[in-house]
């Protein structure tokens, strides 16, 4: 239940009062409540728990993170 | 992104555990706090490709496992009644109370349904006004927005007939109890990374200090968690502790404001039971007062009841201190199909995932 999953926002509407969005995980659309991210813009990807987006993932991050890690790798290879 | 793939590159994962491998020197315990890291964890072997002397054990974050019967038994009463539609995860259905589980309560006539997200229970209580939509809501700070949510919309579609039988469950008094155990031989954590996302982390700073232990805040693809295993052991390796950050992309140092502010809204601290753990004060969510008309407990006026024991190990499991695959009952009395305890049955449970991924090699019961 924890396993909140990595999707992108393809779609932003109103439900009922609330913030929702359409999130499509490889191929696979559910809808999520967005009232937690309001920043949300579509193309972006959201992490969804439990039918509600909780963060919008931040890409400049994860190219950092996954940067340090291909450096690791390279230095590995060389090795 | 066309990152989400990189999280899981084998090859990235390779050159960590290289990395992690040359960094040991000593022996490491470290334990995992969220079930879904447990599970990647078993799922992808990293706990059979780390060196020998660096082990993981498996932490209390997966809610329904520490869900008291007595909330299991509450749902089966709700589930009795006939005016009640009662709908909940998926993993709740085939945990099992003191008296059978809500499948079972399906079984002889009761409205029980699966849903993915608590607002399709409030978009039923508008459609249904003629019964009661009761929602079981189970979980750490990362389910607490949603049922939060749910409250406030609910209140603001004047709806008189949706209540939430909400037990939530918090991580930092959690690790506190697991810290301050004399049994405890755990030298780093990794924090789990949702609740993080949620919550931010001046709580585990605050833990950090006061305990000296090293917390890394990690995620949950293999590559998230091999980087959070070699945060913490570096830290160890040079005798340090701080809080660290393996999950930049998606945690903040003050979570996520929005969410907490709803969370505050609707509820307030409670003492909890820990199902196989026990006692643990100001360590779960209740309702606050003002919002009473959606409590199901309140609402329905039920009762509390004892917790029985019926010999399952996973208060141990839980904490770190049996692995399951060394419970008497694992693979014999206890399986996925009859359960003895939520830990085999929950797709976060420690129990599950060892039965799942490693296969019951012979079980402990001949
Ligand atoms: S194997 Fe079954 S009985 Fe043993 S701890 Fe796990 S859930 Fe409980």
């Amino acid at each position: 239940m924890c396993l909140a999953v990595p999707g992108k926002l393809i779609e932003i509407f109103d439900e009922a009062s609330l913030k929702m969005g359409r999130i499509d995980y490889n191929g696979t659309v559910t809808k999520a409540c967005l009232e937690y991210v309001p920043e949300a813009r579509v193309g972006q990807y959201a992490l969804v728990h439990a039918g509600f987006a909780i963060s919008i993932l931040d890409e400049e991050e994860a190219r950092h993170s996954l940067a340090a890690w291909q450096e690791l790798k390279e230095k590995m290879e060389g090795l | 992104m066309k990152y989400l793939a990189d999280f899981r590159d084998p090859g990235l994962a390779r050159a960590l555990l290289a990395e992690i491998t040359a960094s040991v020197t000593r022996p490491w315990t470290l334990m995992e706090v969220c079930g879904g890291q447990t599970h990647a964890i078993v799922r992808s072997g990293i706990d059979q490709l780390l060196p020998a002397s660096l082990k993981l054990v498996h932490g209390p974050g997966c809610p329904v496992c520490v869900t008291p019967i007595a909330y299991i038994d509450k749902a089966v009463e709700l589930a009795d009644q006939p005016e009640v539609i009662i709908l909940t995860f998926g993993d709740m259905l085939r945990v099992p109370g003191s008296n059978g589980n809500l499948l079972d309560a399906k079984a002889r006539g009761a409205d029980v349904r699966m849903v993915y997200s608590v607002l399709e229970a409030v978009e039923l209580a508008s459609q249904r006004p003629d019964r009661q939509i009761v929602f079981f809501g189970v979980g750490f700070e990362t389910t607490a927005p949603g049922n939060a949510m749910a409250i406030l919309q609910a209140r603001r579609l004047g709806l008189a007939n949706f209540t939430i039988l909400a037990c939530h469950v918090l991580v930092p008094p959690a690790l506190r109890a697991l810290l301050t155990s004399p049994t405890n031989r755990v030298n780093g954590y990794l924090a789990a990374g949702h609740v993080c996302t949620v919550m931010g982390l001046a709580d585990y700073q605050e833990i950090v200090d006061q305990f000296q232990v090293p917390i890394v805040a990690t995620g949950l693809e293999p590559v998230d968690i091999l980087a959070g295993i070699l945060a913490a052991v570096q830290q160890l390796e040079k005798g340090e502790y701080r809080l660290e950050n393996a999950y930049q992309r998606s945690v903040t140092t003050t979570g996520n404001s929005h969410a907490r502010e709803v969370i505050d809204q609707v509820f307030m601290v409670c003492d909890r039971i820990w199902r196989g753990i026990g006692f643990l004060p100001a360590s779960g969510l209740a309702i606050r007062p003002e919002f009473a008309a959606f409590d199901a407990e309140q609402h329905f006026r039920l009762r509390a009841t004892a917790e029985p024991d019926n010999g399952c190990q996973a208060g141990q499991v839980l904490q770190g201190l049996l692995v399951p695959s060394r419970c008497p009952h694992f693979g014999g009395r206890c399986k996925p199909e009859h359960p003895l305890g939520a830990t085999m049955v929950s797709s976060e449970g420690a129990c599950a995932a060892y039965y799942r991924y490693q296969g019951v090699v012979a079980t402990n019961e001949g």
